[in-house]
């Protein structure tokens, strides 16, 4: 693909206002309890392929939605510390992320065709619109 | 999302600026999965321990208690990270016992019942077929879906406040019928024995489909599962796979046969449990060391069944490790009465009421008490205990109080 090339996902109607920020990517799933440190934003699984990377500031794009319900507050509580990842896209996300990510005021997407997981590299600036279930790819990875 | 008359007064502010809240949370949320409407809920339960919530997530509470908000209907919460009295015995830090202070005083302030305690559905809210509830805590939710034919999503904790304050949930997943058919067979050819191996059988079919949308099937039982046994296994499949339902043929009530369970269409998918499959779930954990550091009772928190049979097998002996029992208030009143919970004291066991091991704290309590290798009869937190850096050995029940007797791992 060259550079310049842009590519636009789209899907069901999501959370949040547009946004805009660099993707990071991984078919693991996540897990805002089990799998992140919440005081840096770092990811802590030492199994998780994202393991040591920083999704603060980045449109964190994964496969599923893990974990418990604690999910409900812990994305309130990243936004609070500044440890918060900008957006959140997932092929299928469960309730309680979304759940989360309502109460943080996190942007949230899922259901997008074609799969972001696939489609999306760790690198790409992704513009997304939740409201008309539409992101914008422009590659840089 | 269409509102009725009073769900367009609450948005409106007619139940006061807490409704309003929940009413405009509840329809962002709905939106997001495509509900159609709102419906009514008879009880909600809380996910709402200190590490979970936070500062922010604390403050949130206090704030709505000083404003005077109030639920309109019933809401239990989950367990604690502390048990108040006991935190230096264990090891915890006073400004832990203050924190779940602030967050109880704010829950009850508006009306919720200090249950702490994910055993609920056994003890103090016993749901029915066809309920519609809004409950957190996946335990809670798999077994009002599952065994109870109730109907919940997980509710993570703002969700649930939201649904108690506004007597309603957005009806999209589990409330409807198409989420709650099978989606895949599960042939069990390797029969659980133990409520351990209930457990176990939980995390490998939730290991095997990750996913809250999927429902497992299980076929090939050859025993009824006692009301213990089920709880494990939906605790497990959830920790494992956050599933949030299950069938089994003959058990469950909306599963009288493969076709019921499927909704007459015919499965898609199928796995098998074969033979040995349990043992090894058990070899995937192994002991780093020749000693557990601890062994931990209680995930979710004991029944009485379960509390007496750790208690006699405890009678008349001692533990040569540290050994926890978690229960809830009910349970512990009951244990107090019979007697049980004399016998598993005299034996050195430390008895803890409304919490739950992995939500204590457990990577302070790792680093304070030099906790690692953690032995267990739960398979759910087996799972859950690896992610505050432990290293779970998982065995059966009466395989855990011979080693907690023993000291150690080998005879």
């Amino acid at each position: 693909m060259s550079a310049d090339e842009r590519l636009v996902l789209r899907g069901p109607a999501g959370y949040g206002e547009a946004i805009e920020a660099e993707a990071l990517v991984s078919s693991d799933g996540f897990s805002a309890r089990y799998d992140l440190d919440h005081t840096t934003g770092v990811i802590s699984r030492e199994a998780h392929e994202l393991y040591g990377q920083s999704l603060v500031g980045k449109v964190l794009v994964v496969s599923t939605a893990k974990g418990g319900t604690a999910t409900g507050w812990r994305l309130f509580d990243l936004v609070e510390r500044g440890t918060a990842p900008a957006a959140l896209v997932f092929r299928a996300t469960n309730p309680v992320m979304v759940q989360g990510a309502v109460m943080a005021g996190i942007a949230i997407m899922h259901r997008l065709v074609p799969d972001p997981v696939e489609a999306i590299a760790s690198g790409d600036w992704l513009r997304l619109r939740p409201a008309d279930g539409e992101i914008d790819v422009e590659r840089r990875a | 999302m269409k509102l009725d008359s009073e769900e367009r007064e609450m948005l409106a502010g007619a139940a006061g600026p807490a409704a309003r809240w929940g009413i405009e949370y509840q329809r962002s949320v709905g939106e997001f999965f495509g509900a159609e409407r709102m419906v009514a809920v008879r009880s909600a339960h809380i996910h709402c321990d200190g590490e979970a919530l936070g500062e922010p997530g604390a403050a949130f509470l206090e704030d709505w208690a000083r404003r005077g908000a109030r639920l309109a209907i019933p809401m239990t919460m989950d367990p604690r990270s502390t048990d108040p009295g006991r935190a230096r015995e264990i090891g915890q830090d006073d400004a832990i016992v203050a924190e779940e202070a602030r967050i109880v005083g704010a829950l009850t302030a508006m009306g919720a019942i200090p249950s702490n305690t994910c055993i609920n559905y056994q003890t103090l809210d016993v749901p029915h077929l066809g309920e519609r509830l809004a409950w957190g805590d996946t335990g809670t939710v798999i077994w009002a879906n599952s065994v109870a034919g109730a109907r919940s999503n997980f509710e993570g904790g703002p969700a649930a406040l939201a649904a108690a304050l506004t007597g309603r949930v957005a009806e999209y997943g589990f409330h409807l019928d198409e989420h709650r058919r099978g989606t895949v067979l599960v042939e069990v050819e390797d029969q659980p024995r133990c409520l351990t191996d209930w457990g176990a059988l939980g995390a490998l079919v939730g290991r095997a489909y990750p996913d809250y949308w999927e429902v497992p099937v299980l076929t090939g039982l050859e025993r009824n599962p006692a009301p213990d046994e089920l709880k494990h296994l939906g605790a497990a499949l959830a920790s494992y796979g956050s599933q949030a339902m299950f069938h089994m043929i003959g058990v469950t009530p909306e599963a009288r046969s493969v076709e019921d369970a499927f909704g007459g269409e015919p499965p898609e998918r199928r796995m098998s449990v074969p033979p040995g499959a349990l043992a090894g779930l058990y070899e995937s954990f192994l002991p780093e060391r020749g000693a557990p550091d601890l062994v931990v009772f209680g995930t979710p928190q004991l029944s009485l069944l379960e509390f007496r049979r750790i208690a006699e097998g405890l009678a008349g002996r001692s533990v040569r490790t540290t050994v926890f029992l978690t229960t809830s208030a009910q349970v512990r009143a009951g244990a107090d009465d019979y007697g049980y919970t004399e016998l598993a004291r005299a034996a050195g066991a430390v008895v803890l009421t409304g919490v739950c091991f992995y939500l204590m704290t457990a990577r302070e309590l790792a680093r304070t008490r030099g906790f690692r290798t953690l032995l267990t009869d739960s398979a759910k937190l087996a799972n859950t205990v690896q992610g505050y850096g432990y290293n779970p050995v998982l065995r059966p029940t009466d395989e855990c109080v011979e080693i907690a007797v023993r000291g150690r791992f080998a005879a």
